[in-house]
């Protein structure tokens, strides 16, 4: 019974597509995304211009997306963890301050903050020729941030050895942890990490010649009123407000995941590892934050997975991501609606997917395996 | 008096440090009180730095002369155990008051005192706080949308009516009690769309709406009469027969033609807006999806691996994707599939595709409260020989979705902030209406105020939700 409706359902829209791109004189076929794109990018990571293929329109898309989505976990993370942090505090004021930072961005709808930060709040910016430079070096103005540009030489050698850094901290926990566990002795491995992270690059400008230099923007006149800087590297305001609203918004229910966290660990285990002599350290190393971290993680890669398909609103401030760039500008050139809606839902789709998968294996792997 | 030892505070010179600690945390905070109030700087003579970091010290010092334990003054003990318990939290505490004092005068004045809330065009406002005024011009834009000004009470008289009648539940007799889950969940969404179809949509309909609502109360009133013997095939004929003869015999077409009567204008969706259509989306998105995501909960976790697959399906497939490509989808590609000749109102498309959106979402949540339901619960219905569906909706549900409360709320709170989202068809809810009037020529550059104005709407109605739910939860609490 089931089998027949579905089949007969798809039938029906099958039958009627047909019959619709007949009707408009539309073929279907994915052929469009090797042709010459002939729309031009404001923003875009890679180089890009109308002449290249929709594909690459679709790669630049895709990357903005990545882009703002990386941003926005990054800060979100630091701040939500703060947050959650500073809402256990037995401090009324900042336990307080945190619940209230909570409920007042968790009640506003994201598109709203997101219309405000654009339009309302970084409208408010000085222009680029009266803007003051922040650090002496990065200009926050009303046609972005323009923050100075990295020039390496020699880059390959400073990332391999960072590379070189962290496979030995890989190398000497799992030594220490062996040690531990033979001996019971212990082995500073922070003290040391931290020390090779830090040496092994710093080797590497001293002997291996790699060199770092700024490029600081510079004001330049385009016009008589018209002034932008040159050189560096500018961030549109445009990906300013995103990131901003994406990571203050999400950062407030990351807030509540690392607190329920917390809050889920009895105080039972504290008490226990208290008693067997840990210090106030070692049991929130050793004790709480591993069990803290198996109620943490799984919602906050939820609230990772909203954050990623959240920044698809970016089509709203015209900021260029996959939604605007190709189901927006994309489509309405090719009027190809069926293959680049599904192209466009299948992207995220995959990418929620893929994710959901790790974190299903990762649940699996750090279960309690009770008997 | 003891030797004082001003590195470390103890109980011997509790008053020696409580007056001095007092009177260093006061100046500190009364140097920022001043310097924000009446901007007077009252360390001025000192250089910019140290002038600025004053206060703080001052504080820091203070606070920390006061870290006495177990002094015996109820307060004092009240006061360190809760902002002042080491010179970490004394530090957070003390920027904290600072930036509560230091924020109050420029929120203040930008809200009230120098805000314009007079007249009705741009040139009042000239001071450099909020133009309420703009607000004021355009809230029945804000409100309504672009439906007509002279047929708004159309909205409200619906919205008030609908209102009442939602809050029948809380009136209900025990006696009714138990019919108040199928009114909710049948009858009033159904009487809803009524209100929504015929009234606020308007055009000749509307007399069939007004025929109905006739046809309803008479029979209603006769059936007081009725033997109850009778009552159940009464009401499954009078109701729809008497609709039908006053349809029919009461010729309203010819009547309209004739000029005689005046029925309500039509409104077409694509005028709804503002505050209103929020409302209207949220409700019927609410409605729709519960039922759905219930089904595909359940669809879930059946023992038929077609159904099962087919609700996997259907769930991971929409909580993948997000919302805006849905509606891109419901706007460009979905009328593809469909007969060239049939159409679907751009809200009612709307509608449903937040709908299914969000279902798989509330399918997920009930799913959660399904699979923290003791397997005994399952088995107990079982051997008292309850079929499928006797052990769902008797045993089942009612324990599982009053664990998922607080989930579902969360779920309908994401629903309500997700609305703005419809801009993408071109539907214009008040965030829509927002950006519509801010690039209206006269009223340039009060951007500002209207996103202020929606974000304290929003959040009033959230909050409440979320307070709401929360009261829920503890009513339906049981303990296990």
């Amino acid at each position: 019974m089931t089998v027949v409706a579905v089949v007969l359902v798809f039938g029906f829209f099958t039958y009627n597509a047909q019959v619709n791109m007949e009707n408009r004189g539309i073929d279907f076929g994915y052929g469009f995304l090797s042709q010459e794109s002939s729309f031009d990018v404001q923003f875009s990571l890679i180089e890009y211009d109308g002449s290249h293929s929709y594909f690459r329109a679709y790669l630049v898309g895709l990357l903005n997306t990545i882009l703002v989505s990386v941003i926005g976990i990054f800060l979100a993370t630091i701040l939500g963890v703060l947050v959650g942090i500073a809402r256990l505090s037995p401090n009324y004021l900042i336990n307080k301050f945190a619940a209230f930072y909570v409920e007042f961005f968790r009640n506003i709808p994201l598109l709203l903050q997101i219309f405000f930060w654009y339009f309302a709040a970084l409208r408010a910016l000085p222009l680029p020729q009266d803007a003051e430079a922040m650090f002496g070096i990065s200009f926050l103005t009303i046609k972005g941030l323009f923050v100075p540009a990295f020039i390496w030489e020699n880059f390959n050698i400073f990332f391999y050895s960072i590379v070189a850094a962290i496979v030995a901290i890989i190398v000497i926990r799992a030594h220490a942890k062996k040690v531990q566990e033979t001996q019971g002795k212990q082995t500073p491995v922070l003290l040391i990490s931290i020390g090779l992270i830090f040496i092994l690059p710093l080797l590497s400008f001293l002997i291996g010649g790699v060199r770092l230099s700024f490029e600081v923007p510079v004001l330049k006149q385009l016009a008589t009123t018209s002034f932008i800087y040159e050189g560096g590297v500018s961030l549109p305001p445009e990906l300013i407000a995103l990131a901003l609203s994406l990571s203050l918004y999400t950062a407030t229910f990351i807030a509540e995941c690392v607190r329920a966290g917390i809050q889920g660990v009895g105080k039972g285990q504290k008490e226990a590892a208290a008693s067997i002599g840990l210090t106030q350290n070692q049991v929130l190393k050793l004790v709480v934050m591993p069990q803290a971290l198996r109620i943490i993680i799984p919602p906050t890669t939820n609230q990772y997975l909203n954050l990623t398909k959240n920044s698809s609103l970016a089509a709203a401030i015209a900021y260029p991501d996959l939604v605007l760039v190709f189901a927006g500008t994309a489509l309405m050139q090719t009027g190809k609606a069926i293959e680049i809606v599904s192209i466009t839902m299948f992207t995220y789709l995959s990418l929620s997917i893929s994710i959901s998968l790790f974190m299903n294996w990762y649940n699996n792997k750090i279960a309690i395996t009770e008997k | 008096m003891s030797k004082i030892n001003f590195l470390k505070p103890d109980k011997s010179n509790l008053y020696t440090f409580l007056y001095l600690g007092s009177f260093l945390f006061f100046v500190s905070v009364l140097d920022v009180l001043l310097n924000s109030f009446f901007s007077l700087n009252l360390t001025g003579f000192l250089p910019g730095f140290l002038s600025f970091l004053l206060p703080l010290i001052l504080g820091f010092i203070g606070l920390y002369f006061i870290r006495i334990e177990l002094s015996g003054i109820k307060q004092l003990d009240l006061l360190n155990k809760h902002i002042n318990t080491n010179n970490f939290n004394a530090v957070l505490s003390l920027l904290i008051i600072f930036i509560i004092l230091k924020s109050i005068p420029p929120i203040l004045s930008w809200f009230v005192i120098d805000a314009s809330f007079a007249g009705d065009s741009k040139d009042v406002c000239t001071g450099t706080g909020a133009c309420w005024t703009y607000i004021k011009v355009w809230m029945r834009r804000f409100m309504y949308g672009m439906y007509p000004n002279g047929e708004q009470w159309r909205i409200n008289l619906s919205f008030i009516a609908l209102a009442s009648l939602g809050s029948v539940g809380y009136f209900a007799t025990d006696r009714f009690k138990k019919y108040l889950t199928l009114y909710y969940v049948v009858i009033y969404p159904f009487i809803a769309f009524l209100f929504i179809f015929f009234f606020i949509s308007g055009g000749p309909v509307f007399f069939d709406f007004s025929y109905g609502i006739i046809a309803a109360i008479l029979s209603i009133i006769i059936g007081f009469f009725i033997p109850s013997k009778f009552k159940f095939y009464y009401f499954l004929i009078v109701p729809f027969a008497l609709y039908v003869l006053l349809k029919y015999f009461i010729f309203y077409e010819e009547l309209i033609e004739l000029g005689k009567l005046d029925g309500l204008n039509w409104v077409e969706t694509g005028a709804w807006g503002g505050l209103s259509l929020t409302f209207i989306i949220s409700f019927f998105c609410l409605i729709f999806c519960f039922p759905i995501g219930m089904a595909f909960a359940l669809g879930r976790r059946s023992g038929f691996p077609l159904i099962r697959y087919i609700s996997i399906g259907f769930i991971e497939f929409w909580r993948g994707v997000p919302l805006i490509t849905v509606l891109f989808m419901s706007a460009v590609m979905f009328p593809m599939f469909l007969p060239a000749d049939f159409f679907i109102d751009k809200l009612v498309r709307c509608i449903i595709a937040i709908s299914l959106f969000e279902a798989a979402y509330v399918a997920e949540v009930i799913r959660g409260g399904l699979q923290a339901l003791p397997r005994g619960q399952y088995e107990a219905a079982k051997s008292l020989g309850m079929g499928y569906w006797r052990m769902h909706i008797f045993v089942i549900l009612p324990q599982a979705l009053k664990l998922v409360i607080p989930g579902i709320a969360n779920t309908f709170l994401a629903l309500v902030k997700d609305t703005p989202l419809i801009f993408v068809v071109g539907l214009l809810e008040i965030v829509g209406m927002l950006n519509l009037a801010k690039t209206n020529p006269e009223w340039l550059g009060f951007a500002m105020e209207g996103y202020v104005f929606a974000a304290i709407i929003f959040w009033i109605i959230c909050y409440a939700m979320s307070k709401y739910s929360y009261n829920l939860e503890q009513k339906y609490k049981t303990d296990r």
